[in-house]
């Protein structure tokens, strides 16, 4: 097995030993090829492994023990499996002889983590491990990605069994065969319908950070000069800072990127799958506009939004193929038309959603992401938890390259962001990563400071500590007369302290006026883990917002964009 | 609408599964699902009823066909096929009812497989349709226990589902 991983070019693996992979361990110990990451929980494993996939685009590899540690990989596994990270994991298994026992240790593997897989396997003779390996590589990273388990009993790994090695090259599927390239009369049809928009609007998801696609992206929308929204997922693959983008879209997207959604009379969506926090009420959604889909999963065309135009294939050989078609005709979009829609899109931007009010006594999250992009020169990899920082960090940290923000879109796994900025740095040793996140996600992975100080990772912490669950919080407020159920947290523990127990650097920062050198400080300590806990306004909410049932052109802004519109 | 869905299946253990948790996870209908080995023995063949929408008929066969393990799969409710189901029935069969259970087991072309004292077992073969239809018409009170098979199917002519 190990010689297969340095085969495959695998260059870390994640795990956490226990019985039924102790012989893989023993294997580990006779070689420095593969380095192996002693993690302090399987969760944090697998989102490590989830981090550098995300962040380099190869597969993450992830070994854990049978039972327990199959089933605390299962978050992590879920986690890739809804953005589509390619992870392979590797998990012990009781001997075969044993499986169906009730022995010690023994869950079965396959069965729990089949639903939130791409596939899985569990080999059951040592001849099929080798090419088995090779398929759950093939499979995780071709296609649309995804986790791919592979289940091995202890038996199948014994150092006795001697069996010839040879690293197979080459992988056939006859029933696993992803599309390759889209389909040409489709894209005909689509540049039609695309070329005659006078409202046209561009929506982007993970599928063209994933298919390593911004280039073409950035072609494809500056060669027509149409308004370019990305996702949660998508951040990145369109510049941030570029004139044609307008933001994020979706229930915390901008004011004009939602307008731009609901006005819009051609939509282009790429490599994105209509996700219900982008959409809102289906019945709402684009009540004007023509829809192109491009994506390499056929179950993603349709699946919620029907479409009018749709391609299948990969977003990055597509938009090569469209962006030549382009080229290739004199035709282009009326430009009169076009005019006059970005006249209507810089009047909504001119409302400024995101406007938010400073204070000199208070530390506001917002202003301290934008001290965060100042101070990184907007060239950071931010991971993030989920909550309201995770939304303010995609608001207020506009990313100008792909893979460099790095959170659990899908899922919304709390306890994602610090194990998955470690995975990063690991990959990227020299490089500024920050993990935003919030006092209550923190501590749900605390546990891997203590292996962020054995691998000697200078991983930022962004604590944006509001005493709160502060999007459950803001939901209580709007949703439930702010009647606020457990979301308050009591008893927080002393987290610059903790960070220092566990070898780090703590600070606590509670006065605006110390942001700016705090965070300066922090970035200059480059060989340091630095744990900012930032002491923030416990009663700002995220806006705007587009609250459930909701459409793109009924969102909630906040007080003083309200005053604005009216005015 | 009815959906006869037909797949090809690597004959691997989980592919069973594989499917039906695709269907309790997605919230599909499941009619019925036979499956059992083919002539190349690394080849299952599975045929499903289901029903819904077109749209929703549309993601099943996209989400069918996203599973590893399928190698290929259609809609053969969408031509020209052959459904047939198989129904073992165990009913009361007594005094003047006997004589008129026989006679609505030849009406549907029965055949009566084995005679007890006061029992019949019939086995019926037909399209589901057909099968319910026999249920209907004997009386509830007079059934003792129903086995089905599942629908199976197959497309006319010159219309294959193969490796």
């Amino acid at each position: 097995m190990l010689q297969f991983l340095k085969d495959e070019g695998v260059e870390f693996l994640f795990g956490y030993p226990g019985g039924a992979v102790l012989h893989i361990y023993d294997a580990i110990y006779k070689q420095d090829d593969v380095k192996h990451i002693l993690v302090r929980h399987e969760q944090g494993a697998t989102h490590m492994a989830d981090g550098y996939a995300r962040a380099t685009g190869k597969p993450g590899v992830v070994l854990v023990t049978s039972g327990p540690g199959a089933t605390n990989a299962v978050t992590g596994i879920a986690t890739a499996h809804m953005d589509s990270i390619p992870l392979v994991v590797i998990t012990g298994q009781v001997p075969t002889h044993a499986i169906g026992m009730d022995a010690f240790q023994e869950v079965d593997c396959v069965g729990i983590t089949r639903p939130c897989v791409k596939h899985n396997y569990l080999v059951k003779d040592v001849h099929d491990l080798a090419i088995t390996l090779k398929k759950a590589f093939h499979v995780a990273t071709s296609g649309r990605p995804g986790p791919v388990v592979i289940d091995i009993p202890k038996d199948v790994t014994h150092p006795d069994i001697k069996i010839p090695y040879e690293y197979p090259q080459e992988v056939r599927m006859r029933s696993y065969s992803p599309v390759q390239k889209g389909h040409t009369g489709q894209m005909k049809k689509a540049l039609e319908l695309i070329l005659s928009a006078e409202r046209p609007m561009i929506y982007t998801g993970g599928g063209v950070v994933l298919d390593d696609a911004s280039e073409e992206l950035r072609t494809f929308a500056r060669s027509l000069g149409y308004p370019t929204t990305n996702t949660l997922m998508g951040l990145g693959a369109f510049p941030g800072t570029d004139s044609q983008f307008v933001g994020m879209l979706g229930m915390h997207g901008t004011y004009e990127a939602n307008m731009a959604m609901h006005h819009c009379d051609v939509l282009i969506g790429i490599g994105a799958r209509f996700d219900d926090r982008v959409v809102g009420d289906v019945k709402k959604f684009c009540p004007h506009a023509k829809i192109v889909h491009i994506d390499i999963d056929p179950s993603s065309i349709s699946k919620t939004v029907k479409v009018d135009v749709p391609i299948v294939g990969p977003v990055g050989s597509v938009l090569r193929e469209m962006n030549a078609m382009i080229n290739a005709t004199n035709r282009r979009p009326d430009a009169q038309a076009l005019e006059a829609w970005w006249n209507r899109i810089r009047e909504w931007q001119s409302i400024d959603c995101l406007r938010y009010e400073q204070s000199d006594t208070c530390i506001k999250p917002q202003f301290v992401l934008q001290k965060l992009y100042e101070i990184t020169e907007g060239d950071a990899f931010i991971t993030s938890d989920v909550g309201q920082h995770q939304m303010w960090a995609a608001q207020f940290y506009p990313f100008d390259k792909p893979r460099r923000w790095i959170n659990s879109g899908g899922l919304g796994t709390m306890g994602f962001g610090l194990p998955a900025a470690m995975g990063v740095q690991f990959a990227y040793p020299d490089a500024k990563v920050a993990c935003v996140t919030g006092e209550g996600s923190i501590v749900m992975c605390i546990q891997e400071l203590s292996t962020a100080k054995q691998y000697g990772l200078p991983v930022k912490v962004v604590n944006l500590n509001n005493r709160y669950l502060g999007m459950v919080r803001q939901w209580q407020e709007f949703m439930y007369e702010s009647r606020e159920s457990h979301s308050y947290l009591d008893s927080l523990p002393d987290f610059a302290a903790l960070a220092e127990s566990f070898g780090h650097v703590g600070m606590t920062i509670e006065s605006p006026g110390d942001v700016e050198s705090a965070l300066e400080e922090a970035f200059a300590m480059e060989d340091r883990l630095v744990f900012m806990d930032f002491i923030t306004d416990p009663t700002e909410n995220v806006f705007p917002m587009m609250m459930q049932g909701k459409g793109h052109h009924e969102m909630l802004l906040s007080e003083m964009c309200r005053d604005r519109e009216l005015a | 609408m009815r959906h006869i869905i037909s797949l090809l299946l690597e004959n691997e253990p989980g592919a069973l599964c594989r499917v039906a948790n695709l269907f309790s996870a997605r919230g599909f209908n499941i009619e019925s699902l036979s499956v059992a080995a083919t002539e190349d023995p690394s080849v299952s063949r599975m045929t499903l009823v289901t029903g819904g929408s077109d749209d929703v008929i549309e993601q099943i066969t996209k989400q069918l066909n996203k599973l590893v393990d399928v190698v290929r799969l259609t809609d053969i409710t969408e031509s020209a096929h052959v459904e047939r189901e198989m129904m073992l029935i165990k009913v009361r069969a007594t005094g003047e009812g006997r004589e008129e259970m026989k006679r609505v087991c030849d009406i549907f072309r029965g055949r009566i497989l084995d005679v007890g004292e006061t029992t019949y077992i019939i086995e019926l073969i037909g399209d589901s349709a057909k099968i319910d239809a026999f249920i209907d018409t004997v009386d509830d009170r007079l059934i003792l226990e129903v086995v089905r098979s599942g629908s199976m199917g197959i497309g006319r002519g010159d219309r294959m589902l193969r490796v």
